[in-house]
């Protein structure tokens, strides 16, 4: 019997997650397809003319995800709080930080990432052209890990508590802010004919910055919640 | 060994505990007692360092607990109230799961035999949300079978278990115990390991 | 002479020394509001851009500063209570979020006002203003996990970190803001700075002083009541002559 490295560890928690989420595929998809509601709601709202929906694409489409993202966050570490399966965690040898960034791994692979394959759809029914379309799911690519990053933040300090999925937006969507910002800026850009190069790098410094302290953060929320 | 010095507790503004001082030395095995609200599960989640104290140390073979960090972790297993058994895996999944999660990798041939002494034969395959109370119970317990750990924490462990399962559970701790392990629960059915004596810890 | 501080972080003596502070500092917040205002108001000419609306800054620009500020004070607290588990630095922490949304909120208010004569728009969405809304809701969300969680111990620590996690993000923030305002060629507000005559600059401070006292003078009745709130099991709290009272 050996000793599980740390990233041994980080694949079991992703594969766990995974195969959990596969078996209850339902919460998977109540994610996907209230992003897709959200969105289409917009031509609704907003009426039909093309020139217009192009413009507001970008911005509708991340606030959709945005929103999407944290519906799905409640339930990042409340069903395992529930279970007892949480204490586990804790009391692994491994750094609890490399738990969480797993389940975080999975929580965007079965949360974020589906938005983003099925965002091109969405755009199209805005009537984006090919370029931006490219750019928009580039970003998303990167500004949607890091909504699970702070999200995770956000869902471990709201661990158990009553109305947490309204209190989790509360603390969570503010800070979300600046990937809204750059993640649309760069779609402008593109359609504006100037480069989206520096937006999407600061989308990518972002996601480093979260990628190497998020988990950390999230784990001493966890241990605070877990008191 | 494990020593105890001086712990204090409280939940909220209520003070649980305070000076509780013990030492649990190899081989023995401690039992602690108290009525509902006493402390006896905050103790428990003390130890594990899930709650920390408002006073006082623990100790752990010569070093404090809080230094050790996540390396104390690997000599203990704790199983509390909640079975951390998920509903939508089955018993193998659960027992090779918990067990890569205290740092042990086990073959499939291991977990099986361990589910088969605690009577879960031909259910090791089954999701966890259709057994019972208190099957769940015995795949939580199954966890004791393939631990490397030193040191025991258990809370409540017979809670939903029937005589043949309670008589098993004892006699994995008798072995735990002639092995050199440690053990401290806590219980309302009366416990008994054959040749030991069963120190105990009152709460009040 | 050597001040031994620690003996003021206990909530015990805090609490009294606390007491003796708060008229001082009360009295002198209103007597420089008094005076920054009259300044303000009587003896600060006519801007000869904006002409009499541009007086509000003597509201609006202190209480811009001192929401941002207070956000970073609360946030050190907050670590500090954190790292220290020291209760009182909790306390602080708690008793400073109020006052820092309420500046927010009349920040925004009064850009609002000012906006709707310079403008013609109640709101624009100027990098400032706009800030100056998500730290509102910063604030917010502070208190709405603080006071979501039974727990004063938890509730301390969680929103610590929350506090923490958000200071370190404010500057995104900030940057993040101001760049999107750049790209839409939004409005900003320009106050004529270069030209501000003394009198203007005068009142600007004195107010602006006198925000800082009302607000040491808010936080520390604040605290005062948290103390009594949280140790109202405590010997010495029982021994209060306005408790026993």
């Amino acid at each position: 019997m050996k000793e599980l490295t740390l990233f041994s560890m980080l694949k079991l928690v992703i594969r766990r997650d995974m195969i959990l989420a596969m078996r209850r595929r339902a919460d998977v998809l109540t994610t996907l397809i209230f992003f897709v509601m959200v969105v289409s709601l917009f031509p609704l709202g907003v009426g039909p003319e093309m020139e217009m929906l192009r413009k507001i694409a970008p911005g509708v489409l991340w606030v959709a995800a945005l929103l999407a993202s944290m519906l799905s966050l409640g339930r990042l570490f409340s069903a395992d709080h529930q279970d007892g399966t949480l204490e586990q965690m804790m009391l692994t040898p491994q750094p609890l930080a490399v738990i969480v960034l797993g389940k975080i791994v999975a929580h965007w692979m079965v949360s974020g990432l589906p938005l983003v394959l099925i965002a091109p759809v969405l755009g199209i029914q805005f009537d984006m052209q090919a370029e931006t379309l490219g750019i928009l799911i580039l970003g998303l690519l990167l500004g949607t890990p890091v909504l699970s990053m702070i999200g995770g933040i956000g869902a471990a300090l709201t661990l158990g508590l009553r109305g947490g999925g309204v209190l989790l937006s509360l603390l969570v969507l503010p800070l979300c802010i600046p990937i809204l910002i750059f993640g649309t800026a760069a779609v402008d850009a593109v359609a504006t004919g100037l480069s989206p190069v520096s937006h999407l790098s600061l989308l990518g410094a972002l996601l480093v910055l979260a990628l190497t302290f998020a988990p950390w953060v999230a784990a001493q929320a966890l241990r605070i919640s877990m008191e | 060994m494990l020593e105890v010095s001086n712990l204090a507790c409280s939940r909220g503004d209520q003070r649980l505990f305070s000076g509780l001082s013990f030492v649990l030395h190899p081989g023995q095995i401690m039992q602690v007692q108290g009525e509902n609200g006493s402390g006896k599960t905050t103790l428990l989640r003390t130890l594990c360092g899930f709650v920390s104290a408002d006073e006082g140390r623990v100790v752990w073979n010569g070093a404090q607990v809080a230094s050790l960090g996540d390396a104390f972790h690997a000599e203990i297993l704790y199983l509390g109230h909640l079975n951390a058994i998920k509903d939508d895996l089955s018993a193998l999944e659960n027992l090779k799961i918990s067990a890569a999660f205290s740092g042990i990798t086990l073959q499939d041939a291991a977990v099986k035999s361990a589910l088969r002494r605690l009577g879960l034969k031909g259910r090791e395959l089954l999701p966890c949300k259709v057994l019972s109370q208190g099957q769940r119970r015995r795949v939580a317990l199954a966890r004791l079978l393939v631990s490397e750990a030193r040191l025991w924490i258990l809370d409540e462990p017979l809670a939903a278990l029937d005589v043949r399962a309670v008589a098993l559970i004892q006699e994995l701790i008798a072995d735990h115990l002639s092995r050199g392990g440690m053990a401290i629960f806590t219980t309302h059915q009366p416990l008994q390991i054959d040749g030991m004596t069963v120190r105990t810890l009152a709460l009040s | 002479m050597a001040i031994n501080w620690f003996k003021y972080s206990a909530p015990s003596t805090f609490y009294a020394l606390a007491g003796k502070l708060i008229p001082w500092f009360a009295v002198s917040a209103a007597m420089l509001f008094a005076v920054g205002l009259y300044i303000g108001f009587f003896v600060a000419p006519v801007d000869y851009q904006q002409g009499e609306f541009y007086r509000i800054i003597f509201i609006h620009v202190p209480a811009s500063i001192l929401s941002m500020f207070l956000y970073l004070v609360m946030a050190a607290y907050a670590a500090l209570g954190l790292i220290f588990n020291t209760r009182l630095s909790a306390m602080m922490a708690t008793a400073i979020a109020p006052t820092g949304a309420l500046f927010a909120f009349i920040s925004l208010w009064t850009g609002a006002l000012w906006g709707k004569p310079m403008w013609g728009a109640w709101w624009v969405w100027d990098a400032r203003l706009t800030s100056e809304l998500i730290l509102l809701f910063l604030y917010l969300g502070y208190m709405a996990l603080h006071s979501s969680i039974d727990d004063p111990r938890r509730a301390d620590r969680a929103s610590a970190l929350l506090a923490i996690v958000g200071s370190v993000n404010v500057p995104i923030i900030y940057f993040s803001v101001k760049w999107w305002n750049t790209l839409h060629q939004g409005s900003t507000i320009k106050f004529s700075g270069t030209s501000m005559h003394v009198a203007m600059q005068q009142a600007m401070f004195i107010t602006l002083a006198a925000c800082w006292l009302y607000a040491i003078a808010v936080v520390l009745a604040r605290v005062r009541s948290i103390i009594l709130e949280r140790e109202h099991q405590t010997k010495w709290v029982a021994e209060l002559s306005e408790v026993r009272t």
